[in-house]
């Protein structure tokens, strides 16, 4: 699905094609044809999905939804799975995971993220607050397993509490508007009915699609929902045949532990598909109490933290990465850090927990840390 | 002259803390202002090169054309790519601008130039032996440096050095004279290890000297000839940059013995003494890289350039503080500082009374022991 709508491109199509000729590559080398493409044109690329900012709403006090128009590059997503977002905040791009909620039949072309804002929400802050329309943003290509099957399934279960509301929100407006005919049960969760995302819009659903159920549960009292409080066994007792779905789950840590639990009791593990909004770990100061794993996913080598430099731990894990100086000078041993908080030797600042380039001879895990090494 | 056997080991460690807090001062203010800088050049040297590569297709604008692409190639090897290949702006997270991907229009490779650059050059700094950018295997630059009689041809060599800099730089990490003097390493070594560079070598030699001309169709040849003046023009200017930045008189040598059990305070007292600063105004700052703060950028290479003016005065406090010398003048001075040097060691150097212990490796320096 990688219509998009009338718009005009500044790329005609045989410019397109000279420009990712081989002679332009000869030509461009070694910056390469798109780092001069975007000196004209910024959301033109040959091959890397960015975006602009199209529109931007504040549907609650926390959150905001985001109205992206991907270049051409943009390959679509199935329902349910996320992209990398890309922005940059004073001077430092940082990448985050969300999940488009529009419907994969949309037809306008647009990309719709919703994300909330929370205390430690760098980025989502930033979202909300610092972002433009007009600004161009980098996306990378839709990814993960979560995602409705090819072959719909007759029963649909969605599970979700707060923004986990996102991809079952795409697999609902996907099925409705393919006028999917078995019962699906939309069983969300938020704190107070003002929090609810997409609430006046899941009523309409609710009100015009009668296989649609839907469910509203909200852990303040009397806000109005169907159910109330946080999930729990007595709830489901509104959908007696669930044992029948497929279910998909999305929501805050405990939420999807309370739900998996149950499942798993019920010995229906295989049926519950279950997407994890990754939650950065707390920062432990002390790094004399060295805890957590090192893991080397290029040579798939996990070592426990020992509290010494990365590059101290990777050489005793029995890797050879790149070095130099090894006092941070060079930058030779610099590798792509997937994920975790690291400490700087010589600063003892300590590092977002996202994905980033760090210098390992003079970055000691903070916790568990990922390395593409 | 023995300037480390006048600093306390206390005196080192205090450097050490002054310079490390000036650094981590830079570092937590880096932000929007220095995306922007990096980022203005990035929009300039692109501008440059489209502008220079088009006017040199248009005969009356060819000597502009010329001009504009050199200044391109200056701007993409100084202030662009030999900055951002130090790390400088690796906090951005733009894979555009960072060092572990960027590739800069030389023929060198950036891989090869982040081992003889960021990690002997800088890390080893002046250190006969081991900084191979003494010299770079082809001159004589210190007078530790044993005389041979190839040396006699020192001017014209460093002549042909600066005309051909891409080159001899591209081949640097090869140590020619390790197989055409000393024998010391065998033809098949060289060929093998020389692959990877000619494989770089060759595109940047088909680019400039093959499709482009091509492109301009009859004017082929006025298109070769200006792509061999714009490389000509940035490998002699970048070659002087760099000579001034360690050569001119005043800027010491190291032996061997330094670096054992350096403390960081003694490595940045090195790095004052081994390097050397040219003055001038915005303008020659940006075409040099900011290289004419090549003390400061010896301190902290991964500070973004554009920082060094505002903390040289610092730098300079520091130094007259502890009666360290600051090395700096006008380019034309340095230049011809770093001629009269080059002259000088074409010779032999007659032997010295024996006042100074830094330069004999049997009384090694004690000051450095003690700090150890």
């Amino acid at each position: 699905m990688s219509a998009t709508a009338p718009r005009s491109h500044f790329l005609a199509n045989g410019l397109r094609r000279a420009l990712g000729s081989r002679l332009a590559a000869t030509l461009a080398y070694p910056h390469g044809v798109d780092r001069y493409l975007e000196q004209f044109a910024p959301t033109e690329s040959l091959t890397e999905v960015r975006a602009d900012v199209v529109a931007i709403d504040h549907p609650t006090a926390d959150s905001v939804t985001l109205r992206l128009r991907p270049n051409r590059n943009w390959k679509g997503f199935r329902a349910g799975q996320y992209v990398r977002l890309t922005v940059e905040i004073d001077g430092r791009r940082r990448s985050r995971c969300y999940s488009p909620a529009q419907s994969v039949h949309a037809t306008d072309g647009l990309i719709e993220l919703t994300a909330k804002t929370h205390a430690a929400g760098f980025v989502s802050k930033h979202l909300k607050q610092g972002l433009t329309v007009g600004t161009v943003v980098g996306l990378s290509q839709a990814e993960g397993s979560f995602a409705l099957p090819d072959q719909r399934p007759a029963r649909v279960l969605l599970i979700s509490g707060g923004s986990g509301i996102t991809p079952v929100m795409s697999m609902l407006r996907t099925l409705t508007d393919e006028g999917h005919a078995g019962p699906i049960t939309f069983l969300h969760y938020a704190n107070t009915a003002q929090d609810q995302l997409y609430g006046a819009e899941l009523a309409a659903i609710a009100a015009r699609f009668p296989n649609v159920l839907l469910l509203r549960g909200y852990a303040a009292p009397n806000q109005g929902g169907e159910l109330e409080g946080l999930f729990c066994r007595a709830h489901l007792n509104a959908v007696p045949d669930f044992a029948d779905a497929e279910a998909f789950l999305c929501g805050p840590p405990g939420m999807m532990k309370a739900v998996q639990k149950l499942w798993a009791d019920e010995g229906l593990a295989e049926r519950l598909h279950v997407e994890h909004f990754a939650a950065a770990p707390a920062v432990v100061a002390d790094s004399v109490n060295a805890d957590g794993d090192v893991r080397f996913i290029r040579s798939e080598r996990l070592a426990k933290n020992s509290g010494a430099t990365l590059l101290d731990q990777a050489e005793a894990a029995g890797l050879k990465p790149e070095s130099g100086c090894r006092m941070g000078i060079c930058h030779a041993c610099t590798c792509r850090k997937a994920s975790g908080r690291v400490r700087d030797t010589r600063t003892g600042e300590i590092s977002d927990a996202g994905e980033a380039d760090i210098q390992i001879c003079v970055s000691v895990p903070v916790g568990t840390v990922t390395l593409d090494l | 002259m023995n300037t480390f056997s006048s600093l306390t080991p206390a005196q080192f460690a205090a450097i050490g803390t002054e310079l490390d807090a000036i650094r981590n001062r830079v570092r937590a203010d880096l932000g929007q202002r220095d995306a922007d800088y990096i980022r203005t050049l990035v929009k300039r040297q692109r501008r440059f090169e489209v502008a220079g590569r088009v006017m040199m297709m248009i005969p009356p604008a060819w000597p502009l054309g010329v001009a504009s692409l050199g200044v391109s190639k200056i701007l993409d090897n100084m202030e662009i790519g030999h900055n951002v290949m130090h790390g400088q702006y690796d906090w951005m997270n733009d894979p555009a601008l960072n060092s572990k991907h960027f590739e800069w229009d030389s023929a060198d490779t950036s891989k090869n130039w982040k081992i003889t650059h960021n990690h002997e050059h800088h890390t080893y700094t002046n250190v006969l032996g081991k900084d191979h950018d003494v010299g770079y295997g082809l001159l004589r630059m210190s007078e530790d440096q044993k005389w041979e009689p190839r040396f006699l041809a020192n001017l014209p060599l460093t002549v042909i050095l600066h005309t051909f800099f891409q080159h001899f730089v591209a081949v640097q990490n090869l140590h020619l004279e390790e197989a055409l003097v000393y024998k010391t390493k065998t033809a098949a070594q060289v060929k093998e290890e020389f692959k990877p560079m000619w494989a770089k070598m060759k595109k940047q030699l088909k680019k400039d000297y093959v499709f482009f001309p091509l492109l301009a169709g009859p004017l082929a040849p006025l298109v070769l000839v200006g792509n061999i003046g714009a490389n000509l023009m940035r490998n002699v200017w970048a070659c002087a940059v760099i000579f001034n930045g360690h050569f001119p008189e005043d800027v010491e040598q190291f032996p061997e013995s330094v670096i054992e059990n350096e403390t960081r305070g003694q490595w940045y007292v090195r790095q004052l003494l081994g390097s050397a600063n040219f003055e001038g105004g915005k303008l020659m700052h940006i075409m040099s890289g900011n290289l004419s703060f090549q003390i400061e950028h010896h301190l902290f290479p991964d500070l973004p350039a554009h920082r060094y003016a505002d903390i040289a005065p610092e730098v300079r406090a520091i130094c007259e503080k502890y009666g360290l010398p600051y090395n700096t003048g006008s380019f034309l001075r340095q230049t011809l500082s770093t001629w009269k040097r080059i002259a000088r060691l074409s010779l032999p150097t007659p032997k010295r009374p024996k006042a100074s212990p830094r330069n004999s490796s049997d009384e090694a320096p004690a000051p450095l022991a003690m700090a150890a």
